[in-house]
């Protein structure tokens, strides 16, 4: 199963790698995002550091809804699932590998918005460091998340308007918990607690994951 | 046995809704705090029962049957597929309700109360079912794939059941089943509460009846209507 994780991690790190779409597309529309929330809050600059966990996460979760489309949309070219059914891999691995392909992307595009609330949305920048471990597992939980419901809309109809219908509702406790560990790491609170709930809702999502994806899969 | 049962179901619904209206609008008494407005204590907790763990549960259930290969058959995911239509009009109400009541009691028609929230999630999640039903062409994919769609939603379920526990919420705790084992309700007012929540019950199980029933008429149809554009053709070629 590991096995099986690491060679479609690889690969759809490698396609990404080749097409640069999370380079030249993915992360500048989540900056612009990030200044456009900006520019709504208006010049004041303490409105911006308080706003900025509740809109870091908003547009994390518009940019891993355009990578989550961008996975599923790599495995939807004529033959690829009949050629995975055909290799006889480990649905479990796949769902894994595809999931910590897109932490991975999910991570690097993190890192930049991250930057990005420091420099636009004035957060201090000791404590966006201390919210980094939760925001690290929260990006995890959003990837698992993202690839199970990713595969429930690929090949219907409308899979692009489906996919933020049925996964933002799911998504919902991970804002939370990532929303209230990122503003406790910068005025205080129960920061632990919420790194502890986005640490069950990872557990959680790829336990289900490697339970159902296989299912999703089934031809 | 099974015959009578059906065609009493109707007949004893309607009796037991009366009922309810009855002793919920001039019988039981109003309340000392809230006078008249508790009267929705008869309509609102029998819905939301229905809604969140009776008609959601049944989705649930029969879509993990579906799932199991040993219980998997297109009338599991009839059954899912119908409780969770019902489900969705009984979220509806239950927030309908409820609005009606918070804002003579909270002053707003919605509150950002962690319940409230919640069940709208869950509606939006029964939701988002219906939709992904329509997305699918192919019955088996589309059975599958709301299946486990479905079991992912359920997760909320226990969510909304503990929020008034985990959270500081503006609404009440549990009047019947709380922690502490102990009744909030008595009476004629705890008589009146139990009947309303078997006549809702009992109305659930007949519209999912229903709803089944048209279901089945459905996919006959769309299989006629196939097969009879199949023949079409087939006469058109050997002209």
């Amino acid at each position: 199963m590991i096995r099986t994780a690491m060679l479609v991690a690889a690969k759809d790190l490698r396609i990404e790698q080749r097409s640069r779409v999370l380079l030249w597309q993915v992360v500048p529309f989540g900056v612009m995002a990030l200044l456009l929330c900006g520019l709504a809050l208006g010049p004041v600059r303490a409105g911006h550091s308080n706003a900025a966990p509740g809109l870091f996460y908003v547009v994390v979760v518009l940019v891993a809804l355009l990578m989550i489309n961008r996975s599923q949309g790599v495995e939807s070219t004529p033959g690829t699932r009949a050629s995975v059914a055909t290799l006889g891999l480990d649905p479990a691995g796949v769902f894994l590998g595809k999931s910590l392909a897109l932490a991975v992307e999910l991570w690097l595009a993190g890192a930049v918005l991250v930057a990005g609330s420091v420099l636009v949305l004035h957060t201090a920048l000791h404590g966006t460091l201390v919210a980094l471990p939760s925001i690290v597992v929260d990006l995890g939980a959003l990837s698992a998340a993202g690839t199970l419901y990713g595969a429930l809309t690929s090949g219907g109809a409308g899979p692009a308007t489906l996919l933020p219908v049925l996964s933002l509702p799911a998504f919902a406790p991970l804002l939370i918990a990532g929303e209230r560990s990122f503003s406790a790491a910068l005025y205080g609170g129960a920061l632990w607690q919420w790194w502890v709930v986005s640490l069950v809702a990872l557990v959680a999502y790829l336990a289900l994951g490697i339970l159902l994806y296989g299912v999703l899969e089934e031809s | 046995m099974r015959q009578l049962a059906q065609r009493l179901l109707g007949p004893v619904t309607l009796g037991l809704l009366a009922a309810t209206i009855w002793l919920g609008l001039w019988v039981t008494p109003p309340d000392r705090v809230q006078g008249d407005l508790a009267r929705l204590v008869y309509v609102h907790p029998a819905m939301a029962w229905v809604g969140l763990y009776l008609s959601f549960g049944t989705a649930t259930i029969a879509s993990a049957l579906y799932l199991w290969r040993r219980t998997r058959s297109t009338t599991m995911d009839r059954v899912a597929h119908c409780a969770m239509e019902v489900s969705l009009v009984f979220i509806v109400l239950t927030l309908v309700t409820g609005s009606i009541w918070g804002r003579p009691t909270w002053g707003v028609w919605w509150a950002w109360d962690a319940r409230l929230t919640s069940t709208a999630i869950l509606g939006v999640l029964a939701l988002g079912y219906l939709a992904l039903r329509r997305a699918n062409d192919d019955a088996e994919l589309r059975a599958r794939r709301s299946a486990v769609f479905a079991i992912l939603a359920a997760i909320n379920v226990p969510i909304i059941h503990f929020s008034v526990l985990w959270w500081r919420t503006l609404h009440q705790g549990a009047t019947v089943f709380s922690p502490d084992r102990s009744l909030k309700i008595h009476g004629l007012m705890a008589w009146t509460l139990l009947i309303s929540f078997l006549a809702v019950s009992l109305a659930y199980a007949w519209l999912v009846r229903a709803r089944y029933r048209l279901e089945v008429k459905r996919e006959a149809a769309l299989g006629e209507s196939l097969e009879g554009a199949l023949e079409r053709r087939r006469a058109e070629g050997a002209r």
